[in-house]
């Protein structure tokens, strides 16, 4: 039977840990590649760096972080921010991710999922959806959350999985850095409308919000940074709990 | 003794590099190249696989002389081969990926989508699943039954004679994840993202 995924999120930001509240107010917390073997080593299922800001500043950073972890951490890699093209798609790979998160240039241009799909085949290929509740529907924001494309989230989800996107992303950003849990209505309402799998992100708390994002939210994987960053549960506990919850997890 | 990682452009294969490399430490020797004189004198290779069927084989096809070199390597002198995804899903005749496209052939059978019942599962197949061993295998000696192994693939290998099958895992429909056929070894899931189980299988196949 499948395993439903648990994956720390860690924020990079000049190649050191940080985690965002609300995508500001950045704290610093350490080396990448230390922490990305600690949770490795604890069994996480995978592990994913967000490069916040990348789009702005100098980016050299990550692909050092990446190339060193991906020689200490033997799961899965999963590497975003500030992707822009085809080709820092190919140099990220190139340095060991094993799969890139692309937001922005998603929304702007199609052909970024479109062609890296195809050239390096969907597997690889995470759109991240940032999406912010306006009424009764979600809608779609870039550039690291400052800016509302007005595309309508689940539309686009749908969208992305024709384009060749072999997961999404989705982060609630009403939710993120506030604790209270997944946006449960956003995630289960794109994880029914696609086919691909759904990683649930922005908004953990605690562990019945792993569970929640799970259970009720549909979500193959439930991603969560501070959690786990600061010390407040190691990722076997989390596994640990959603299994006494009947979830099957990798344990 | 020297392990080759065959480099003919199949995508992101540094995954493979790494996890080989700290297996093997100072001990073996790892080479990544498409040089046939370099494939022709290794112990042994390794085909890894990413993107499409078509696109693997069409890769394999542009690189002059690569399929008469692997094909002689793996079947005229029975030197041990292990392909990884795509790398495994090649030694099928045919592949339905895309379009229809001639395999290497070294194992008879067909390469086609994974029957996910009318969406009920999720495609591709991603993430941490367990493996039932069904046949001993060289590759998986002091891996346990019901082991997790990371997967994502949309297409699975049916093998005609079933019993090449060495493992398989559940999901919409037993899928196969692993062969043997005398020296030709294949996984479907990724041994290099396996965690400290996938690198027991790749130091498996440098000790065989």
């Amino acid at each position: 039977m499948l395993k439903n995924r648990i994956i720390p999120c860690l924020d990079v930001k000049n190649g050191r840990v940080v985690k965002g509240i609300n995508f500001v107010d950045l704290k610093d917390a350490g080396d990448p590649v230390e922490q990305a073997k600690i949770y490795s080593d604890g069994g996480a299922d995978e592990i994913c760096f967000l490069d916040i800001t990348a789009s702005n500043e100098n980016r050299d950073t990550i692909y050092d972080v990446v190339e060193k972890t991906s020689k200490k951490c033997f799961v899965p890699l999963t590497v975003g921010g500030g992707v822009r093209s085809v080709e820092d798609i190919n140099k990220l790979l190139n340095c060991g991710a094993d799969k890139v998160s692309i937001n922005t240039a998603a929304v702007e241009n199609s052909k970024v999922v479109i062609d890296s799909s195809k050239k390096f085949g969907s597997q690889c290929i995470v759109v991240a959806i940032d999406a912010k509740k306006n009424g009764d529907k979600w809608e779609v924001f870039t550039h690291g959350g400052r800016k509302n494309s007005r595309v309508d989230a689940l539309e686009y989800a749908e969208q992305m999985e024709k384009n060749g996107a072999g997961e999404l992303l989705v982060t609630s950003m009403d939710r993120d850095g506030t604790q209270v849990g997944y946006d449960i209505d956003l995630m289960s309402k794109i994880s029914s409308k696609v086919n691909i799998p759904v990683i649930a992100s922005g908004g953990v708390g605690n562990l019945d919000h792993l569970v929640d994002g799970i259970k009720l939210g549909k979500a193959s994987a439930v991603l969560a940074a501070s959690i786990f960053h600061y010390g407040k549960h190691s990722v076997k506990e989390a596994k640990d709990y959603l299994d006494s919850k009947g979830i099957p997890v990798r344990i | 003794m020297n392990v080759t990682i065959v480099d003919y452009n199949s995508g992101n294969i540094s995954s493979v590099i790494n996890s080989f490399k700290e297996v093997a430490k100072d001990k073996v020797k790892i080479e990544v190249t498409s040089d046939l004189n370099k494939i022709k004198s290794s112990n042994k290779l390794v085909l890894p696989g990413q993107g499409s069927f078509k696109s693997c084989v069409d890769a394999l096809n542009k690189i002059d002389g690569l399929t008469d070199t692997l094909n002689e390597f793996a079947i005229t002198n029975k030197k041990p081969i292990l392909g990884i995804c795509v790398g495994l899903q090649m030694f099928a005749d045919i592949g339905y990926e895309e379009t229809e496209t001639k395999g290497l052939g070294w194992i008879s059978g067909k390469v086609s989508k994974i029957d996910n019942q009318n969406g009920k599962y999720k495609l591709p197949h991603i993430g941490w699943n367990q493996i039932n061993i069904v046949k001993e295998s060289k590759i998986f000696r002091n891996i346990n039954n019901n082991s997790h192994m990371y997967f994502v693939h949309s297409y699975e290998f049916i093998p005609n004679d079933k019993g090449v099958i060495s493992t398989t895992t559940d999901y919409s429909s037993k899928i196969v994840c692993s062969v043997e056929k005398e020296n030709i070894f294949g996984t479907q899931f990724h041994p290099e993202k396996s965690d400290k189980m996938g690198l027991k299988i790749i130091n498996n196949f440098i000790n065989l």
